[in-house]
């Protein structure tokens, strides 16, 4: 803060002040008024978060904040968004013009947004990109604004930055285009950084790193940042005051450690109750469902703590998977010469037994997907053998391994795609029932109406078509859907990671809930160590196509043994500010390519038992020699 | 970019040969003897002959694909059965004023059919939008030998300002190319408002707005980039289409161009001018098209890198 100017009013009046925001939308059921009244302030060089679920209007006062919502449809339709700018004059940013909005926008107040790959233009190049608001706003020449670009893009710690100035935006990979969005937007050295959710479409370590960056650059530059996010661990992280919202509203507004120890609003209670944190199960050796809070009318709220989750039964496994190997080729040029091999799944091997979860975790590209689906057989495999009831399937006629298909059964990530638009749902339960010839007539009706009611649904909506449904009821459906021919094995790939976390709670819940009906075995595909934990009875980690350590959970997490593992789980952010550690150090460095020449595989060798059922990986693996 | 281009010059030789065949093949698929069908019901017998040695039919079928295909590349398709005169000339004389009355349309064409696709595009919903849509929807809508006629009516025949038909000066283009150009424009105000509309909401136009990016420069340099891919491939379908020639336009105008040359030698069965034509416009094509990949090259950035 030293370099600021010195302002006009009193030294501790407020960056922005916010009063009375109302913001509508024009829709064609009426108008929907997305914020209604809300007011907040964020002083220089704080941090506010503001925290809440879909539709709650976070994003939309940051876009309002901006006056970029009028591009998306929206309206103010009233209050103040003072501003205080560089030269010490408080505007209304509410009812600016095109042009003072143009000199504020990027230049005094700057933003970053969730989707790194979209949000940067692919037709110009990296430099020209961060170059643009330096000779926008600075009137710089044309070289003056590529050395500041240059400088900039060091300053958020890219390697080789000078490369990466003529690079277009696909060369880079999200974390990276991250990076350049930060570089870009803090070109000019903004008052206040607004991140709308920078950080929720990357991996857990590229998460800790940027949010990391976000920090440090802050403390340099002396902004602001107004940081919106559904993440209550990266709030935890992050800020120095909370925001809650809910429906539009504030619900609850305070200093960080406040709001954590001491929610008063049962909203907030709720919300944090169903934040997963990693490590609440440690010393536990079983899944255990999250507890439920109900938010009753004016305040207060019941909470609920689950039995644990004792359903494994037998000692033969339901499923075994073995040396399992899936790879795809990379061909190019005009006679499509075969020039790499994606090593998506590389000598995969593990089992489940009735009742178990078997948690596959790891970062995008690592191979936990292609094992599912490889294991679904959406995917060929190229070596192995997936045995069912000790039973190859791979070896199985097409006949047979049809009628097998039905007792594996997959719910996808996007409740949204995953369903068929334009079928009613009691259809889309039904099929699976048809096809395998499972039920006929009236029975498949009731059929349909049991398994609505087994995942909390009504039967009368059978009649309904998806778009009418929430994403947490969509997934429900996907789920009964999965359930409809009876399946012994159920492979949920990241199933819960699109939806809000009090939905999320609530469908791991009945996904533990149905495992103790019907005795399910689950492959939980996921990123997020802290759902991983509540759900599973053993944990996979898998890193470049291999597992690196596979055990019980509470020896895995207690204990874990591989280096890639401890990486992953430093990475979660903990949703608790006293823990907070900003000083940790910062994980250098991207996740490591799966493509390699061909006929040049990964070494592979056998895991070392280092527990009583708990194997690591000894030898050199991408980063981890 | 040059190791692009060499690369897609050579994937043009195996569709050249392609063509070539199907072309050579055509007089083969005629029923009858073809000799006989050019020289004439009432030819004697060496006249056939004659007729069939001039027209290189002696011999095995390949002896005769490569006798075609060596003259072909030497630019000689023989002889026009009706004006008895080579049909490389026949061509060359009527492939200009057919090569710049295209042009013509397709410049104005596409310059307008821009303007009112973004005008529209950036007004969405409101009355900039519904004009621009409507004189797009009757610019395809209005059949080309009607606003033609309707144009030498208004323009020829009652003002007098500009002739009737011909090819010679710069009024002879006037109205012929603004006939031909009026069903691209709008076809190109069409295309370009919805990829406009969509590139419009790309989370990187709202991150440029963010940057304090003036609307002009959002419009023109952050969207347009982006919207103009699909709209150069559909420039370059337009002006392969218009190369062949507009039979109507060039018919109602009088126009010495080769969509006439093309109806005249269908009529009168002269198949070493349509081998040639077809030939032609094969070629153009398959060249309009590489263009039309390397200005995606330019406009498009992971194109080039792949």
């Amino acid at each position: 803060m030293t370099a600021a100017p010195v302002p006009v009013a009193a030294p501790q009046s407020p960056l922005v002040r916010v009063d009375g925001l109302n913001v509508e939308f024009a829709t064609e059921g009426g108008v929907f008024r997305a914020v209604q009244d809300l007011s907040f302030h964020i002083d220089p060089g704080e941090t506010l978060a503001v925290v809440g679920e879909s539709g709650s209007g976070k994003s939309v006062t940051s876009l309002a904040l901006m006056r970029l919502i009028e591009f998306g449809g929206g309206r103010i339709a009233g209050g103040k968004l003072e501003f205080r700018g560089r030269d010490g004059v408080v505007r209304d940013l509410a009812s600016a013009d095109a042009q003072t909005m143009n000199r504020v926008r990027g230049n005094e107040i700057a933003m970053i947004f969730q989707e790194p790959m979209t949000s940067l233009n692919p037709v110009f190049t990296i430099g020209d990109q961060i170059a643009e608001a330096v000779r926008l706003h600075q009137g710089a020449s044309r070289a003056e604004a590529r050395a500041e670009a240059l400088a900039m893009l060091e300053k958020v710690r890219i390697p080789g930055a000078k490369g990466l100035l003529d690079r277009h935006p696909h060369q880079l990979s999200g974390g990276m285009r991250q990076r350049v969005m930060i570089a870009m937007a803090l070109a000019c050295r903004p008052k206040l950084l607004v991140a709308d959710e920078p950080t929720t479409a990357l991996d857990v370590t590229i998460q800790a790193q940027i949010l990391r960056l976000i920090r440090i650059l802050q403390d340099e530059m002396g902004m602001a940042v107004l940081f919106i996010t559904h993440d209550m661990g990266v709030v935890a992280e992050v800020a120095d005051r909370v925001l809650v919202m809910n429906k539009g509203r504030k619900v609850e507004e305070g200093v960080a450690e406040e709001i954590f120890a001491r929610p008063q609003h049962a909203y907030t209670r709720a919300l944090l109750a169903a934040v997963p944190r990693l490590g609440a199960l440690a010393g536990e050796p079983l899944p255990r469902r999250f507890p439920l809070v109900e938010i009753k009318e004016g305040g207060g709220g019941a909470f609920t703590e689950a039995p644990p989750q004792d359903t494994v039964t037998g000692s033969a496994p339901v499923l075994e998977v073995k040396n399992l190997v899936t790879r795809f080729d990379v061909r190019r040029g005009i006679f499509g010469r075969l020039s790499g091999r994606v090593h998506a799944v590389e000598q995969v091997s593990f089992s489940v037994k009735a009742g178990e979860t078997l948690a596959l975790v790891g970062e995008s590209g690592c191979g936990k997907s292609t094992t599912g689906r490889t294991i679904m057989q959406l995917q060929a495999a190229d070596s192995g053998q997936i045995l069912f009831h000790g039973r190859d399937l791979l070896a199985m006629g097409a006949q047979e391994r049809r009628s097998m298909r039905q007792k594996i059964q997959y719910v996808f990530q996007d409740p949204f795609a995953s369903l068929d638009p334009r079928l009613t749902v009691g259809f889309s339960i039904a099929e699976p029932l048809t096809t395998h010839n499972l039920a006929t007539g009236k029975a498949v009706e009731e059929r349909v109406a049991e398994l609505l009611r087994d995942v909390g649904l009504s039967p009368d909506h059978a009649r309904r078509y998806p778009h009418e449904f929430s994403g947490g009821q969509r997934q429900r459906i996907c789920i009964a859907r999965a359930l409809a021919s009876e399946p012994e094995v159920l492979i949920a790939d990241e199933a819960v990671a699109a939806l809000d976390v009090s939905i999320q709670a609530q469908i791991v819940n009945l996904l533990m809930e149905l495992q103790e009906k019907r005795r399910l075995s689950y492959i939980f595909i996921s990123h997020d160590m802290a759902v991983v934990e509540r759900v599973s009875h053993r944990v996979a980690v898998m890193y470049l196509g291999q597992i690196v350590e596979i055990g019980p959970r509470q020896a895995v997490f207690d204990h874990p043994a591989h280096p890639y593992t401890r990486r992953l789980m430093a990475a979660v952010p903990i949703a608790d500010p006293a823990r907070r550690d900003r000083e940790r150090p910062l994980l250098e460095g991207e996740i490591p390519s799966a493509i390699r020449a061909p006929n040049d595989p990964p070494e592979v060798r056998a895991l070392v038992e280092v527990g009583e059922g708990h194997f690591v990986a000894r030898y050199s693996i991408g980063d981890f020699r | 970019m040059l190791e692009y281009l060499v690369k897609r010059l050579l994937g043009i030789i195996p569709v050249i040969f392609a063509i070539s065949v199907v072309v050579f093949a055509f007089v083969h698929l005629l029923p009858g003897d073809p000799a006989r069908l050019v020289a004439g019901m009432d030819a004697s017998l060496e006249d056939v002959a004659a007729v069939r040695k001039s027209l290189g039919l002696e011999g095995p079928l390949w002896q005769q694909y490569l006798h075609f295909a060596c003259n072909a590349l030497t630019g000689d398709f023989g002889i026009s059965l009706k004006t008895r005169r080579p049909v490389i000339t026949e061509i060359g004389e009527r492939l200009m004023p057919t090569v710049w009355l295209t042009v013509f349309a397709m410049i104005w064409a596409t310059i307008f059919g821009l303007l009112i696709g973004v005008l529209s595009a950036v007004k969405r919903g409101r009355w900039q939008d519904y004009g621009g849509m409507i004189v797009a929807v009757s610019g395809i809508s209005f059949p080309s030998f009607w606003l033609g006629l309707l144009l030498i009516d208004l323009f020829s025949v009652r003002l007098g300002w500009l002739p009737t038909g011909g090819y010679g000066t710069w009024a002879h283009f006037v109205m012929p190319s603004f006939t031909l150009g009026l069903g691209v424009a709008a076809v190109m105000a069409r295309f370009t408002r919805s990829a406009f509309v969509e590139i419009a909401r790309e989370d990187y136009v709202r991150t440029a707005r963010a940057k304090g990016v003036p609307e002009k420069f959002v419009i023109w340099k952050h969207t347009l980039r982006n919207a103009l891919v699909p709209v150069i491939t559909m420039t370059g379908l337009q002006f392969g289409f218009l190369l062949g020639g507009s039979i109507v336009v060039e018919t109602v105008f009088s126009w010495p161009g080769l969509g006439r040359l093309l109806v005249d030698s269908v009529s009168y069965r002269d198949y070493p001018v349509i081998q040639a034509e077809i030939l032609l416009f094969s070629i153009e094509f398959i060249l309009i098209n590489l263009m039309v990949d390397v200005l995606y090259a330019f406009a498009n950035p992971e194109i080039r890198y792949k």
